[in-house]
């Protein structure tokens, strides 16, 4: 099998507080092939946007990183901030959740292109930089007459755009997109997701798509990674992983969402937990419809359940390991007042 | 900052008690350069209140006394063992006039601050809180004031009252200092009672038919009221050297009802030119210290309360080994 | 387009000034009429018979109606006549332009050492957060802050002046120096390279130099804790994040991003600065005998000349909402977004 664009092995990240860290990513493996498109899904809070941000190293004042993210044969973990900073832009991107707010609004479109290109590639020449910032404007859907306009002077839509267009200039290998299309209007939010989706069409660009909607998934991705609580519980292609979820979360999120033939609200009771003393066991015990005791007590191992699917669950077995009699239900009292996370 | 407003299941005093432990908490989190300067600060004004506070005590003589013991102090005299910060023109003991100096800066600026709250914190709730016509023209006012230079005010206010009834003294300096920031207590509270009126916890009280009194004393009050402390620290830093220079001025206290920093500076003006520093260089020093200590005390609780400074400490990170991977 | 806006924003600020400005005026009409006793009484009395009392009182119109001399006060000001002095009958206008002049000389420079000063240390400071660079940067802020002016002034009097002897203690230019210039603008330092007169220059300098840099110190620490502030706001700023995820050196990034925007407030705290470096000035022309407009308000002060008292107080309005009109343009000019 060829070697993947990204392999994520064993990653952690903790970020540090007064007290404990907190333990955003725990163990977390991943592995992105070239233009593939994968989507990562999890409620707000479970390690997602640090899971991303991670990869990149943009990782806050007081987070600390451990484990591998080997990208062109390099562990990014570890690499002096120099080396790292040179491969943010031509070889991976990010775009964020507020377009609103990540442009500076003293600067035209036009500076910000040139910065980007100017930094990476020094010996453009002005009309270069010029045709290559307005052609992937231009695929993004953004004339050529408001180079030279400010931020403000655009819509929200618009400004994603640009970011991405931002992003995409410099033709980057793999480019993260955290909650994109959080913050856009459904109309705007599908033109962007229609633009997304062409990207390893009209770029040969890698897409990360980090999401708590299970809809944008289902439509853009090729495969799919399920996060809870700084881990992956589940991972596999999309189709398979909606028609037969593995893990009982992924199987709780996909009856949550809702949709026209939806008669009753359904939620998964509790919330999720506190990341710096998550549940002994299985994380997600305290809400698992499915719950065994075992699951209360020992940590689930990473199961192979189809051809490259994987869960995180007791489920899945190994039937031997579990202690005799731990296989009943766990017993526990009705789930109260939720934890705050 | 908003805090949450007291839960209606919780008694208001406990609710008191809890915020309170809530506001502490951001001290003990605060990063060490923060908590420094809150000590620090404290320390310093601290010093200064126990002189203003306990200068009859303390000090050695009197702040208009020429003489001891039937023998007159020398005039002008550097700093001695007799008179460890030297004695003016007049034969007073510097040293004594800076610790009685610092009562009488205590005595106005609490006055001044006491009475620029008074006035300031309800017309800015007032103002705020119902808008209109009234808070339309009283922005006007305070806005025009706010614009022009504190001194020139107090300068003003203290010319007009110096040659009415109430004279030169404590007071008029107070009322010239409190006329100045009134303007500045009245927009603080002002701007800040209108971010308050917004907040979804204030229209739930006003659907549910809250009298606006109810609604602006426990809910308006209380929220505005927390951002009052390092205004009002930073506040009095800015009126000491108001007061000193309304001294330097000749618009301070009158020589016989105590003695100000400010104006013993004025006095040592003409003694600089023989080069005599010991008169002006202690009552200076006096005042930078004061306002440096209230400024670090005002700044310190800034930074420790207010939550875009704050800067969290960060423990150290060990990452424990993790169990090999299994075989799936 | 860009213009037409800024055109426009420019008209609306214009018409917010007129409520502004009468305000000030009126504030200062009734402060003055409603002193207790009789001002020309306060100014000259004793010195000069009743009789002569009243025919001064006649002159300055002080026995009309309040409401006739409220509307002289007004149409007055807006001809350019600020009144007479009641103590040496000199037309206010001659004060403004001449000690105005002088108070306009020190305060530029100021105003010059304090941003100067104030934001090479804020940069630092904010850049650097947290390190003994930032401490000492704060502290020194602070410190200077808490030193009063004419404090500052009296010790650089003894330390350059009495005891290292460098630099002249007081007043504007020597009296040589004085006779020989020619009054162009009453600024003595332009009018000196006016004439191309170097000697004279340096002379102006030297006198310039201790009372400038004691006022602009004082008012250092206001730019210097702003503008720490507002670097590390901006350095926190969304668009920083941005720019570092498409790779931007840090040096780039914290000098073309966050320096930039974090100096933009820095016109309005040059404008709102202006109110203490007004006040400054009036003790620092009293420290060094510097024949500003500030120091001619205490000397009319003790000699309780009420209409001189008036007509300076009245130039102070309008030259502070001048320059806060000045401010609103100018951060119109530079951040596009606030032009409405």
């Amino acid at each position: 099998m060829s070697e993947p664009l990204l392999r994520i092995s064993r990653l952690r990240v903790y970020y540090g507080t007064p007290g404990r860290p907190v333990r955003a990513v725990d163990d977390v493996s991943l592995e992105i092939g070239e233009r593939e498109v994968v989507g990562l899904v999890g409620e707000s809070g479970c390690g997602k946007s640090t899971l991303g941000r991670g990869i990149l190293g943009l990782l806050p004042d007081g987070a600390r990183a451990d484990g591998e993210v080997v990208f062109a044969g390099r562990n990014l973990v570890g690499l002096p901030p120099a080396v790292l900073r040179r491969l943010r832009g031509p070889e991976l991107g990010l775009i964020f959740q507020e377009p609103m707010t990540r442009l500076n609004p003293l600067l035209r479109i036009s500076d910000h292109f040139r910065e980007t290109l100017q930094q990476h590639e020094p010996r453009l020449t002005d009309a270069e930089i010029r045709r290559r910032s307005l052609e992937t404007l231009g695929r993004m859907g953004i004339p050529p007459t408001r180079f030279h306009q400010y931020p403000h002077e655009f819509s929200g839509g618009m400004r994603q755009r640009i970011m991405i267009a931002l992003a995409l200039v410099l033709r980057p290998k793999l480019l993260v997109a955290d909650e994109p299309t959080t913050s856009l209007d459904v109309i705007v939010e599908g033109q962007i997701l229609a633009l997304l989706a062409d990207l390893k069409r009209n770029f040969g660009t890698a897409l990360l798509l980090i999401t708590h909607n299970l809809g944008i998934v289902a439509e853009s991705c090729d495969r799919m990674a399920v996060m809870y609580a700084g881990k992956i519980v589940e991972e596999g292609p999309v189709a398979e992983v909606f028609r037969e979820p593995a893990h009982p979360y992924t199987r709780e999120l996909l009856r949550s969402t809702i949709s026209l033939e939806t008669k009753e609200l359904h939620s998964i009771p509790g919330a999720p937990p506190n990341l710096v003393d998550p549940p002994r066991g299985c994380r997600f015990h305290p809400r698992c419809p499915d719950a065994m005791r075992v699951c209360a007590e020992l940590a689930p191992s990473e199961r192979t359940v189809g051809e490259g699917r994987r869960a995180l669950c007791w489920l899945h077995g190994p039937a031997q390991r579990v202690p005799a009699g731990w296989q009943l239900p766990l017993e526990r009292e009705a789930i109260g007042v939720a934890d705050e996370a | 900052m908003a805090v949450a407003a007291p839960s209606a299941r919780t008694p208001y005093g406990r609710a008191r008690l809890i915020a309170l432990g809530r506001a502490v908490r951001p001290i003990r989190e605060a990063s060490g350069i923060a908590r420094g300067m809150l000590w620090a600060g404290a320390a310093i004004t601290l010093f200064f209140v126990v002189l203003g506070v306990f200068a009859p005590l303390i000090s050695p003589y009197g702040f208009n006394q020429y003489r001891a013991g039937g023998v007159r102090f020398p005039q002008l005299a550097p700093p001695s063992a007799a008179h460890w910060m030297g004695t003016t023109v007049q034969s007073s003991d510097v040293m004594s006039r800076v610790i009685w100096g610092a009562q009488t800066e205590l005595k106005v600026v609490v006055i001044a601050l006491a009475m620029a709250l008074t006035v300031g914190v309800p017309l800015g709730l007032v103002s705020g809180y119902f808008g209109g016509a009234l808070d339309r023209a009283l922005v006007l006012v305070m806005d025009a004031l706010f614009a022009f230079p504190y001194l020139l005010i107090a300068i003003v206010i203290a010319f007009l009252l110096s040659s009415s009834s109430i004279g030169q003294g404590v007071l008029t300096a107070a009322i010239a200092i409190t006329v100045a920031y009134v303007p500045l207590y009245f927009r603080v509270v002002r701007n800040h009672v209108i971010s308050v009126r917004e907040e979804p916890y204030v229209e739930a009280a006003r659907a549910l038919g809250a009298r606006p009194r109810t609604i602006i004393r426990k809910y308006v009050f209380f929220n505005v009221v927390q951002n009052v402390p390092p205004i009002a620290t930073l506040n009095a830093a800015d009126a000491i050297l108001l007061l000193a220079a309304l001294g330097f001025l000749g618009y301070g206290i009158q020589p016989t009802q105590g003695a100000e920093w400010g104006y013993d500076i004025n006095r040592a003006v003409s003694d600089a030119a023989s080069g005599i520093w010991w008169t002006g260089l202690f009552p200076g020093l006096a005042i930078v210290l004061l306002v440096t200590g209230l400024t670090l005390l005002g700044e310190g609780l800034n930074e420790t309360l207010n939550p875009v400074l704050r800067r969290r400490r960060f423990g150290r990170i060990e990452f424990e080994p993790l169990e090999p991977d299994e075989p799936a | 387009m860009a213009g037409t806006s800024l055109r426009t924003y420019l008209v609306t600020r214009l018409a917010l000034v007129v409520p502004m400005v009468l305000i000030l005026l009126t504030l200062v009409f009734l402060l003055m009429r409603v002193a207790p006793g009789n001002p020309i009484e306060a100014a000259l009395g004793g010195h000069v018979p009743v009789s002569a009392i009243k025919q001064i009182e006649h002159r300055l119109g002080f026995d009309k109606p309040l409401l006739t001399q409220y509307g002289n006060y007004l149409w007055d000001i807006m001809r350019g006549n600020f009144g007479r002095t009641i103590t040496d009958n000199r037309p206010l206008s001659q004060i403004i332009a001449q000690n105005g002049a002088a108070t306009l000389e020190l305060t530029f420079f100021a105003m010059l050492v304090a941003v100067g000063v104030g934001v090479v240390v804020g940069l630092v400071a904010g850049r650097f957060r947290d390190t003994p660079l930032d401490v000492f940067g704060r502290l020194f802020g602070i410190v200077v802050y808490a030193t009063p002016v004419f404090f500052l002034g009296l010790m650089a009097q003894l330390v350059f002046g009495v005891w290292l002897g460098w630099l002249p203690t007081s007043d504007q230019a020597s009296p040589i120096t004085q006779a020989l210039l020619q009054t162009h603008t009453n600024i003595y330092f332009v009018d000196a390279i006016w004439d191309r007169n170097w000697p004279a220059l340096w002379d102006v300098t030297k006198h310039l130099i201790l009372p400038a840099t004691t006022l602009g110190l004082a008012t250092a620490g206001i730019f210097i804790r702003l503008i720490r502030v507002n670097v590390i706001r901006t350095l926190r700023d969304d668009y920083i994040e941005a720019a570092r995820a498409r790779g931007i050196v840090e040096r780039r990034v914290v000098f073309r991003h966050a320096f930039k925007n974090a100096l933009v407030p820095v016109i309005t705290v040059v404008g709102l600065n202006l109110a203490l470096l007004l006040g400054g000035a009036v003790l620092t022309e009293t420290t060094f005998n510097w024949p500003g407009i500030g120091h001619e308000l205490v000397l009319y002060l003790e000699n309780r000349d009420y209409t001189a008292v008036q007509g300076i107080i009245v130039v102070f309005a309008l030259v502070v909402v001048a320059v806060s009109v000045l401010v609103d343009f100018l951060n119109a000019y530079v951040d596009p977004r606030i032009r409405y």
